[in-house]
Formats: structure tokens, sequence, C-alpha cells
């Protein structure tokens, strides 16, 4: 198991180091000088270069990229432009919240597709079948920033039940586990799991389908097992792949809640981002954008490994 | 894909005496559900067309005084958004921004993607490693995540949101092409091409490209509705189209603010993005068992 991993581990370090290539050339890539923003309007021409060497922007671009890799080793990614403070600090706070809002996504969406998903591949080309795939395929279709807004106009513009907005009375600082905080939650963690339902659903449906089919199970009710245990059987061999793309999902969650958090101004790691764009914030985009990406890097890594612990077919090939 | 009717092809298709993309739309038309979502979607790209030519309101001219009027209201039968623009003039004239650049990067990236992935496939070695890992490295992003960070460093725009979306469906266009052209390369047919002496250009254009382009297209057709989806949300977050055209998803940001006078006007843009995204899905679907492609 450990060799599987550090195998894993070996082939994972490219990847990572391609993302930090990527971040890198976001901030080159955009358009104007990234010193426009704090440049006073009237510095000289010295004054400019004196600045620009201070930034290090007078350097090449592999001698910028290796004191930018070097200083994020060090856990410095620099600072904020719009606020001054270090950009690590301003990014795991955000993390921190969008974690909250994925996970509490992923908590709703995955037992429910699961479920909806065995039914349907149960109960296949029946009108159950039908609804799920249609219910499946409705939520893999909708957006889910449109979602979100009609999500609003029901519970919190008509029917007042829940807040629009917000992560509750302290704002970003002090989350708590009670209605006064977890009601802000509800919301945006719905429409956030509306897709993953969809594709989990889907996911589940097909592998119950196929794996019904299979001769193992014909055999299993031959020598007279229970329904219940024949679905035991069923389940463990599901496990893999459907933990593979619920992995997967987990990290979308994490990464696609940019929209979803802008609807609801939830002060997350995506309401970081759309700050950071509007206000030009270079280093800000740069870091959050690297968090994520790495985070969901970790998060495929994590994956496989747990697939290779169920189901040792996969670590032999 | 005249050659797809010349060429060999794997599966049952090959033994159907009228052609292959005959039998597939034979039984594309027999599809209702598909049928629907095609005359759908036919009717909104028609429409967004040639809306100049409807008879509708100016999309642009507003009025200080019929702000946010309730859909049917005298005049205005979508109502009115909040600087008094018919909201069925831009809805229609919506739809020539929005579905173009929610479907043009899916275009692009096929034509890229196919190309990277059947040489990648193809030639193997050292060229194949290169492609893929790159490939690897954007696999690493989510796909709305990819979309905005590129989109926020280039800045909002038409051209930069055609940029950043076909960058992020190349990868898995890529991926897909890459994957059916190592499977067709180890066949008996292609040895027997380059047996014959023909180059490796000769063997991709008239054994390759026929063999691996269906699967390749069912796939990037089942991109199309995300793609839609993401392009919408980058105008929504304010990073695609510019104020004032209209564009779905600009303009379901820009009457955000007006949910509490007139909730249901504010969610119409997004009815539009929605209703597309899901004819699109339905239809890619319907492709897919016409052409008895499996995932």
């Amino acid at each position: 198991m450990l060799s599987y991993f550090l195998r894993r581990l070996i082939l994972v370090l490219p990847v990572a180091f391609g993302v930090s290539v990527i971040c890198f050339l976001l901030v080159q890539i955009a358009p104007g000088d990234p010193l426009t923003a704090i440049m006073p309007v009237d510095a000289t021409a010295e004054e400019q270069a004196a600045m620009r060497a201070a930034y290090g922007l007078d350097k090449p671009l592999p001698v910028q990229y290796a004191i930018w890799i070097g200083n994020l080793a060090q856990g410095d990614m620099g600072r904020s432009i719009a606020t001054g403070r270090p950009v690590a600090q301003e990014v795991f706070g955000a993390v921190q919240n969008s974690l909250l809002l994925a996970v509490s996504a992923a908590v709703i969406a995955f037992p429910l597709g699961i479920f909806l998903g065995f039914l349907a591949g149960y109960f296949r080309d029946t009108t159950l079948d039908k609804v799920v795939t249609a219910l499946s395929i409705t939520g893999v279709s909708v957006p889910n920033y449109w979602l979100g807004i009609v999500l609003v106009i029901i519970f919190s513009v008509n029917l007042g039940w829940l807040p629009s907005m917000g992560a509750g009375p302290g704002g970003s600082q002090d989350w708590a586990w009670d209605w006064l905080h977890m009601r802000h939650l509800v919301l945006p963690a719905v429409t956030l799991a509306v897709v993953p339902i969809g594709i989990v659903a889907r996911t589940v449906r097909a592998l119950a389908g196929d794996i019904l089919t299979m001769d193992f199970v014909t055999a299993l009710y031959a020598k007279g097992m229970s329904r219940a245990d024949v679905l035991r059987h069923v389940a463990r061999n599901a496990a893999a792949t459907a933990l593979s793309v619920m992995g997967l999902q987990l990290g979308y969650l994490l990464g696609g809640s940019i929209l979803i958090e802008t609807v609801f101004n939830w002060p997350g790691s995506g309401f970081l981002l759309s700050n950071a764009i509007f206000q030009r914030d270079l280093p800000l985009l740069q870091g959050t954008i690297l968090v994520l990406a790495l985070f969901f890097v970790a998060m495929n890594l994590i994956v496989d490994v747990a697939q290779a612990a169920i189901d040792p077919r996969i670590k032999r090939s | 894909m005249a050659l797809a009717e010349s060429g060999p092809l794997a599966g049952a298709g090959a033994q159907k005496p009228q052609g292959y993309w005959a039998g597939v739309g034979a039984r594309l038309l027999r599809d209702p559900v598909a049928m629907i979502c095609a005359a759908v979607l036919l009717a909104l790209i028609l429409s967004a067309v040639f809306a100049p030519w409807l008879g509708l309101a100016d999309p642009y001219k507003g009025s200080m005084i019929a702000r946010l009027k309730p859909l049917g209201t005298d005049g205005y039968p979508l109502g009115t958004d909040e600087q008094g623009r018919d909201m069925l003039a831009r809805l229609i004239y919506g739809g020539r921004l929005t579905l173009f650049i929610g479907l043009m990067p899916v275009v692009l990236a096929f034509f890229i993607g196919s190309a990277l992935g059947i040489v990648a496939g193809y030639v193997g070695g050292m060229v194949n490693t290169v492609i893929m890992r790159v490939v690897d490295v954007f696999f690493a992003f989510p796909s709305v995540l990819l979309a905005i960070a590129i989109s926020g460093a280039l800045g909002a725009g038409i051209v930069n949101s055609l940029v950043s979306l076909t960058i992020v469906f190349i990868p898995p266009i890529t991926r897909v092409a890459e994957a059916v052209t190592s499977g067709v390369r180890g066949l008996d047919y292609i040895d027997a091409a380059r047996a014959t002496g023909a180059s490796a250009w000769t063997v991709i254009r008239v054994h390759v490209i026929g063999n691996v382009l269906s699967p390749i297209f069912v796939y990037a057709t089942s991109l199309t509705s995300v793609c839609m989806i993401l392009a919408a949300g980058l105008s929504f977050l304010g990073i695609g189209v510019r104020p004032p055209e209209p564009e779905w998803g600009l303009m379901l940001n820009t009457l955000r603010s007006a949910i509490y006078v007139n909730p249901w006007l504010a969610a119409l843009p997004g009815v539009m993005i929605f209703l597309t995204s899901l004819c699109l899905n339905l239809l890619s679907d319907g492709l897919r068992s016409a052409m008895n492609v499996r995932d």
C-alpha cells in the first residue's frame, strides 16, 4: 500500500509543478502593468524602475519563477495589492469557508445521489428509472447560479424563511454550528448540491445496472443468498468507482463554488477570487487559484489511493 | 465527414449498406426527445440570427418611465429590465452572443483537441508524452476554476471569453482523441496501410480520422451544455460580455438587484440558459445512442 502511495505521489509532482507554472503565467498573460494598481500616477521613470526592481519584475521570467516558487516553499505567497495583507492569510481564511460550504453540499448530494442512482439502476427501464434519469439530467443541465437566484426568490423574497446572503451574524470570522449561522448555509449548500446529485445518480445508476447483470450476482442468488446480502456484494463492487467520482466531485465543489459564493455573498475563496479579479489584485488571484488547484490535485491523489485500498484489482494494474 | 463513408468503419455502421451517417440520422429522427430538443435549439438559433428582421423593439433603447414592468405589460410582453429595455427583444437578441460564446469554444476545441490527440495517439513516444503530460496539468484545474482564472487574468471581453473557454475544453477532447486513436492504431488495417508504404499523414488522413472522429464528436457535443453554462457564468460574474450588450448571463447579473421588485422577471434570462443547456444535453444523449457509442 505504501509503495503504491509513493508511486502515485511521484506521478503527482510533475502535475503540481505544471500547476504552479500555469498560476505563475496567469499574471504574465494579464494585460497592463502589474504595478499600475500601486504605482503613483506621477512616478518618474527612475521611480518606476526602482519599484520594478523592488518587486523583481526586471529579471527574466525563469528567474522570477524561481524566486516566486522559493518564497512559496516558505509559505510566502506575496501580499495582496488591495489590502496589503499576506495572500496566504487571506486565502486560507476563505478556503475554510469554502470547504465548509463544499462539504455541506457533499453531505446533501452524495447520499441522495447514491440513493436515487441505485433505485434507478435496480428498477431499470421502469417509470421510477425514467423519473430519476430525468431528474439527474435536469440537475446537470441547470445553471446553478440561476438556481441559486430562484431559490432566493422563493425562500427569501416570497416566503422569508431563509437569509439570502452572507455567512451569519459574525461575518466570516466566527462560524458556529447553531441555527443562527446554519440557516445561512442552507440555500448555498442546496444550490451547490444539485449538480453533484445529478452526476452521482447517473454514475451509480450505470454502475448498479451493469453489476446487477453480472454472472456473480446470478450465482449468488442461485446459491440462495438473501437479497440484502447480494446487494452488499454489489455495493462493494461499485464502491471504488463511485468513490472516485465523489472524490472528484468534492474537488469540483470547492473549485466550482465561485459562482454560487458570488450569488450568496458567501465569504469563501470564490468570493475572494471575484474581488481579486475586479480589483486587479493579481497576487491574490494567483494565490487563490494555486491553493484551489493544489487542493484538487491532492484530492485526486487521495481518491486514487483510497480506491486502491478498497479494490485490490486497481493496484495490480 | 465524407471520409467516414468511404473509409472502413468499426462497429455496426460498417455493415450498413446505406452508410453510417445515414443510419445515425435515421435513428435520431425516430427519437422524439432528441427531435424536440433539436427543434427548440434550431428555433433559438434562427430567432437569434434573424432577430433584426422579427420586428422587435430596440434591445438597447431604455426608458426611464418604463423600468421593471412586469410580464404581460401592454407593449412589453415579457416586461422591461432595470433600464426600461424590452425584455423580449433583449432575450432574443441575447441569444446571439450567448449561443456564439457558448458553442464556439467547443467547436474550436474540437478541431484543436482532435488534432493534438490524433497526433499524440498515432505518433506516440516523446510527442505523446509531451502533449499528454501538458493535458494532465490542465486536468488539475476544475473547469469552472480554469475558465474564471484565465478570463479573470485576461479581463472581460468576447474574445477573451472565447480564448479562455477554448483552453478549458481542449484538454478533455485531446484526452479522448488520444485514447481512441491509440486504440485504432493497433488494428490490422493500419498495419496493412503502413506496409503498403503509405506515409503517416496519409494513414492518419485516410484511415484514422474517419474512425476516430465520431466518438470524439459525440464527446464534444456532451461538453456543449457545460460550455453554455460556463460562458453565461463568466458574463454573470462580470468577466465575459460587457454591458450594454444583451447576453443572458450578463442580464441575469444586472437584474439580480431587481429580485425584490419583480422577482420572476429577474429569473427570465436564466430560464433561457437552462432551456438551451438542457436541450444540448438531451440532444447529445440522443446522438450518443443513435451512434451506438457507449461511455
